[in-house]
């Protein structure tokens, strides 16, 4: 079994995969510090981190669910973006492992001085700090930070590029429902152009075997993209089925998943009106009905109710919108504990704590 | 797995007849309370403890609860275990008032059951813990002794010491290998 951090280069997440292992030979040695991306993470580094995130779900609903894990370890969340619940989540997160977490957000900090992301950075670090959670709206934002802080930096969404805690818990949450996820038809509805999330769910549910399709206004797909088709890897998206409207989409789906119409989208002339995306776009009960018995419905928040998804659905019984809140703590604190624990080092007598035998006690 | 010359220390009769005297043993200590709680530690703890609830049963005719722990995040090594999915505990009805037995299968430095202890807090304050192993290999690091143990194995540090359990393992046995 593979540490899920362990075995990559460190801090892949712009750049592909393979112009990594080409490169920077020798940086695949070293542990991974950094969570930027779910690309270069392999099914099986993936299913560590959920298999995590069942005991840290049950340690999180525990009256009691202080634990020392990363004691002494100090966790800043810098969010450049406006948000509640990433993180509200990570906080929670790293509180419930026992780190000191400190929030930094752009409104209250020297950023509003005009000092630079870089100057920011270089200023946290002089602090000694475990562990960066980075919000920005540029992409690669955090892969940046990377090269200047020696913190582990989790990306807690960047412009258009990746939300991997996102994917993770939107996964997680799937998978406690339906259990194996190969085979099962995921539908995403929405901005898919400029939604980070869309991006990394795209990828997360592919990975992990689900056949994925999205529907969306055409005027919000990348341009090279068509509807009714299937894409093929120069996009980087292969076997992305692109459906010819909505309700092709939640046909006989396992999963829904409503995206978040932005008000900029309107602005900018994507949409001709909300009144109208909700009609041809909007998830109400009569869409669900489409999808397959059981099947759920999801949003990554915050709803915009009446326009991308109607209030019954998203209070309704498919709906798991709030459980994948609550998951978002879990997941999160896998992923910091993976990142902040002290690395594994050659313990003498130790065993081989990987295959589990006799580690212990 | 590793390159090891493999020894049978315990066989499947072995480790039956010693979990049968354990069971026996947790009794007689616990004057056969019906309150009793049996905690097993992940992974092969856990079904350590079903065994002994079972014998338990057969024995007195009440089944023990059996609660499961992990106390990974409680470690003051969490290197060795990090590489390991966290697992969830549950103690049915907590622990609070009642006697707690804590069960694992192989007891070493002795620190994952001081991580057990201290995680078991959450659970209640149990009235008394005691500690029950299926093996005692030695090398402890912290002032901590079983109440009842199925085998005293005296093992060198480069030695390790595998428990197969049929439930996770195919069968049973205890067996000696070695650090490559």
């Amino acid at each position: 079994m593979t540490n899920p951090m362990t075995t990559h280069g460190s801090g892949a997440g712009i750049e592909l995969a393979h112009e990594i292992a080409a490169e920077e030979v020798e940086t695949m040695l070293v542990p991974r510090q950094h969570l930027l991306d779910l690309d270069d993470l392999s099914v099986a580094d993936i299913t560590d981190l959920l298999d995590s995130a069942e005991g840290m779900l049950e340690i999180a609903s525990r009256d009691n669910h202080k634990t020392p894990a990363l004691r002494g370890k100090t966790i800043i969340t810098m969010f450049f973006e406006n948000s509640t619940r990433t993180r509200v989540s990570f906080e929670q997160a790293g509180k419930i492992l026992g780190a000191d977490v400190i929030n930094v957000t752009a409104s209250a900090s020297s950023v509003s001085k005009g000092e630079s992301l870089l100057n920011t950075v270089k200023t946290l670090q002089a602090m000694s700090i475990d562990a960066l959670v980075v919000r920005h709206p540029h992409s690669g934002a955090p892969y940046f930070i990377t090269n200047h802080t020696d913190a582990s930096v989790v990306n807690a969404g960047d412009g258009t590029h990746a939300h991997p805690t996102q994917s993770l818990l939107d996964l997680f949450t799937v998978r406690n429902h339906v259990g194996d996820l190969v085979g099962k038809k995921v539908a995403i509805v929405g901005d898919v152009l400029y939604s980070r999330v869309a991006r990394s769910d795209i990828i997360a549910f592919q990975k992990m075997g689900a056949e994925v399709v999205v529907s969306c206004p055409n005027t919000l797909l990348p341009d090279e993209w068509q509807w009714d088709s299937t894409l093929g890897s120069e996009t980087g998206f292969a076997g992305l089925r692109l459906a010819a409207n909505v309700d092709e989409a939640v046909d006989s789906a396992d999963v829904v998943m409503a995206l978040r119409i932005q008000q900029e989208r309107q602005d900018s002339g994507h949409l001709p009106s909300l009144r109208e995306y909700s009609d041809r776009w909007g998830i109400n009960s009569k869409r669900m009905e489409l999808a397959n018995d059981g099947a759920l419905l999801m949003h990554p928040g915050p709803m915009n109710e009446g326009v991308e998804i109607a209030s019954d659905v998203a209070h309704g019984f498919q709906s798991v919108v709030e459980e994948q809140v609550r998951n978002g703590v879990a997941v999160r604190m896998a992923v910091l504990y993976t990142l902040c624990a002290p690395g594994k080092s050659a313990r003498i007598g130790g065993g081989d704590a990987s295959n589990g035998e006799e580690t212990k006690s | 797995m590793t390159n090891e010359i493999d020894r049978v220390l315990l066989s499947q009769d072995d480790i039956r007849r010693a979990m049968t005297r354990i069971s026996h043993e947790i009794l007689e200590q616990n004057r056969a309370s019906s309150d009793l709680v049996l905690v097993g530690v992940h992974t092969r703890g856990v079904h350590v403890a079903r065994r002994l609830a079972a014998n338990i049963e057969r024995i007195e005719g009440f089944s023990p609860v059996v609660g499961t722990l992990d106390p990974r995040l409680w470690r003051d090594d969490p290197d060795v275990a990090s590489g390991q999915p966290s697992l969830p505990s549950d103690i049915p009805n907590g622990v609070d008032g009642k006697p707690v037995v804590i069960v694992d299968d192989v007891l070493y430095t002795g620190r994952t059951i001081r991580a057990a202890m201290e995680a078991l807090l959450d659970f209640g304050r149990a009235s008394r813990i005691q500690l029950a192993v299926l093996v005692d290999r030695g090398h402890r690091e912290l002032p901590i002794r079983p109440d009842f143990i199925g085998k005293n194995i005296p093992t060198a540090r480069g030695e390790r010491v595998l428990v197969r359990i049929a439930e996770i393992d195919g069968d049973d046995a205890v067996v000696l290998g070695y650090e490559d």
